[in-house]
């Protein structure tokens, strides 16, 4: 009997180990703004997202066990690097994920290519990543400054918008999608007035806005982001400029802005974005498990957060493929392989220079009386196929794809 | 058309009275940091945090029980006083015979305190307020259309900067505060309950922070870092308009706005760095500031 339950035990034993050699261990970094200027575009809810993809993967792919850790990187590109550096080689992680603020995402992306790790981008904005400084560690997932320029840019031109002027953030940043938007709006037959370059965290636009006003430009763009966006519309509906048949162009605007700004003031504001949480059912279902694993019922996912979640659910799959996530290069390329197929996103791929492609959407803000519910902010005016909304392959000049 | 350097002279007009609206938010502001250090010693470095506190307690009076922005004009201050009132009974009230730097410690790690808490419950995005029903609107002036809620913005600001300088310098109650911070010892003598007038004072200035945060509220982002953004240019002002002077911080407050909101015409890039390189000048010609008492 003893030796029948040793032998048992034994067996069992070996079941185990046997099951263990098959299963994949992987782990996980949200490097996010948790605290400050960015935080409710990525931060917790880009955590919250990723534990989403990882329950979701998990009901499928038993054999995969993810950790999932998440640090604050403070804007500041010498503390998100000190991060990536402690996360892959103290901690092991696998994979960092989301990171918005484009110089912390630069930095990141060229540790992770030193360590042969994984680097999916959901939250910076710098098409560089795809550009000259692309690496084969790294995939920029969600968007990036040439697709919002384009978008918007051209498709207001092409709508009558053809008199532009702009107001950019007196940073590299901003300097990087004015000259895109510029190029977008005059290769379709537009005409820039002029431009104001005004300083970061600016509280006050009325000044500027007198300016754009009397430049009699049709467009206003808005080169700029987060509370400078939001200040410069607020001025704008007060001085205003919408009832004077001007028409604000958000180059960069998230859902939580125009939560911030209301709707009375937002509204008729055009901006390019690529995903809305009310886009269809699976997008509604989604967020509804994302608000409560995120505990916070009247919010509502960015793009950023459901970029994280489809960018998360791929780099899984490619490590089931490949059954190991220790190469860094490998998993890369196995997911450039591998055509994306996600709930949020839907079908698409990754290119050669690391740039995931998907449609585009424009999308007009709604006047209050159209808002039905809350959250229920914007119009789809139009749908830019996936081969339009990103920079073509071969004017990025990616070292990944000439060579 | 008249052209000023190069500018039409009614676009000049126009920017020179956007520059005296936005110096009514700095002077209504630099006059509560005046205040709270005239009468108390005390550099007041949460004062931006108050600001900010002022505009959400705006938003969620309006959330919370329906009341527009004219209640939260009266209420938002006072909680946001009661607030500074309790500060200043549990913190300030031990550091006033300390240097004044250990007050602005204490106050700079509360602001940090304050904008914490507000980021963790509201995220830094920020939260809608629009501007009232009654002011919406404006008026066409030739030169420029302006608002009628930056019309409202530089009267109820000169009235609050006039009424308080006004208690201060020419009342009997001002007389006796004045005389405290002269003299608190002999004033006690005189039967005179000198604590509990400095704690109101520290929260009358407290409040005029939070009045500011609701004034602001309809045309500013409304965002858990609003007052650290604005704080370091008021206390510039302050710097140049003399510490503790009254009339120098309103002074100052209007002309430095009017002097920025020339530089965003002339030289956009530099409007945020202009009242610095004013106030180097000024410190190098006359250290107390323009207004200042102590030399």
């Amino acid at each position: 009997m003893r030796k029948t339950l040793g032998l048992a035990a034994l067996a069992v034993a070996l079941a185990c180990g046997g099951a263990n050699a098959q299963q994949v261990t992987v782990k996980v970094g949200v490097l996010s703004d948790m605290s400050s200027l960015y935080s409710d575009i990525g931060g917790a809810g880009s955590a919250a997202a990723a534990k989403l993809a990882i329950a979701d993967f998990a009901k499928a792919n038993p054999n995969v066990k993810v950790e999932l850790i998440s640090g604050d990187h403070q804007n500041k590109p010498d503390i998100g690097s000190q991060l990536a550096n402690q996360w892959y080689d103290v901690d092991k992680v696998d994979l960092i994920i989301d990171t918005p603020n484009s110089g912390v995402a630069l930095a990141v992306s060229q540790i992770t290519a030193t360590k042969n790790k994984v680097f999916i981008v959901s939250g910076a904005a710098a098409s560089d990543l795809t550009g000259p400084k692309c690496s084969a560690n790294t995939i920029h997932w969600t968007y990036d400054t040439w697709m919002l320029a384009n978008g918007t840019g051209k498709a207001l031109v092409k709508t009558g918008g053809d008199t532009w002027f702009f107001l950019t953030a007196d940073y590299a940043f901003g300097h990087a999608l004015e000259r895109d938007t510029m190029a977008a709006v005059e290769k379709n037959g537009g005409k820039v007035l002029g431009k104001v370059r005004h300083p970061l965290n600016t509280n006050d636009f009325s000044s500027f806005l007198l300016q754009a006003q009397s430049s009699k430009a049709k467009i206003i763009g808005l080169a700029n982001a987060g509370g400078d966006t939001i200040n410069a519309i607020k001025a704008g509906a007060e001085f205003g400029i919408v009832k004077g048949g001007q028409k604000f162009a958000g180059l960069l605007v998230f859902a939580s802005d125009v939560n911030a700004l209301g709707l009375q003031t937002a509204q008729g504001l055009t901006l390019t974005e690529t995903w809305y949480w009310d886009m269809n059912d699976a997008n509604r279902a989604w967020t509804k498990r994302w608000q409560a694993e995120r505990g916070a019922a009247g919010k509502f996912p960015t793009m950023v957060q459901a970029g994280v979640y489809s960018g998360l659910t791929h780099y899984l799959k490619a490590v089931a493929a490949l059954k190991s996530a220790a190469d860094g290069k490998a998993v890369v390329a196995e997911m450039k392989t591998l055509p994306t197929d996600d709930a949020l996103f839907g079908k698409g791929s990754i290119r050669a220079d690391g740039r995931k492609v998907h449609p585009a959407y424009l999308l007009e803000v709604k006047a209050p009386s159209e808002s039905k519910y809350p959250g229920d902010f914007y119009n789809v005016r139009a749908t830019i196929p996936a081969d339009e909304a990103f920079r073509p392959l071969k004017e990025g000049n990616c070292p990944l794809v000439s060579g | 058309m008249v052209e000023i350097f190069g500018i039409p002279s009614t676009a000049l007009f126009g920017q020179l009275l956007i520059g005296l609206i936005n110096g009514s938010f700095y002077a209504l502001l630099s006059l509560g940091l005046a205040v709270i250090f005239g009468m108390l010693n005390i550099i007041n470095f949460s004062h931006g945090a108050q600001y900010m506190m002022g505009a959400f307690a705006a938003y969620l009076i309006l959330q919370y029980s329906g009341l527009g922005y004219w209640p939260a004009l009266i209420i938002a201050p006072i909680i946001v006083g009661i607030t500074g009132i309790i500060i200043e009974r549990l913190f300030l009230q031990w550091l006033y015979k300390l240097d004044h730097l250990y007050g602005l410690l204490l106050t700079f790690g509360l602001a940090l305190i304050f904008e914490g808490v507000a980021r963790n419950y509201f995220g830094s995005a920020g939260l809608p307020y629009t501007v009232p029903e009654s002011l919406r609107g404006g008026q066409n002036l030739g030169f420029m259309f302006l608002p009628n809620y930056r019309a409202w913005v530089i009267a109820a600001s000169l009235l609050v900067c006039f009424g308080t300088w006004f208690v201060i310098e020419r009342t009997r109650l001002g007389a006796y505060l004045r005389a405290a911070t002269e003299n608190p010892t002999l004033v006690r003598a005189f039967g005179i309950n000198v604590p509990r007038m400095i704690t109101l004072t520290y929260g009358f200035g407290v409040a005029l922070a939070a009045f500011a945060g609701v004034m602001a509220a309809p045309v500013y982002n409304v965002s858990p870092q609003m007052g650290a953004e604005l704080i370091i240019v008021v206390f510039a002002v302050v710097v140049i308009g003399g510490m503790g002077s009254i009339l120098g911080a309103i002074v100052t407050g209007f002309g430095l706005g009017v002097i920025e909101g020339l530089t965003k015409v002339f030289f956009p890039e530099a409007s945020n760095t202009v009242i610095f390189v004013i106030m180097a000048i000024v410190l190098l010609v006359r250290p107390a500031g323009l207004f200042g008492r102590r030399a």
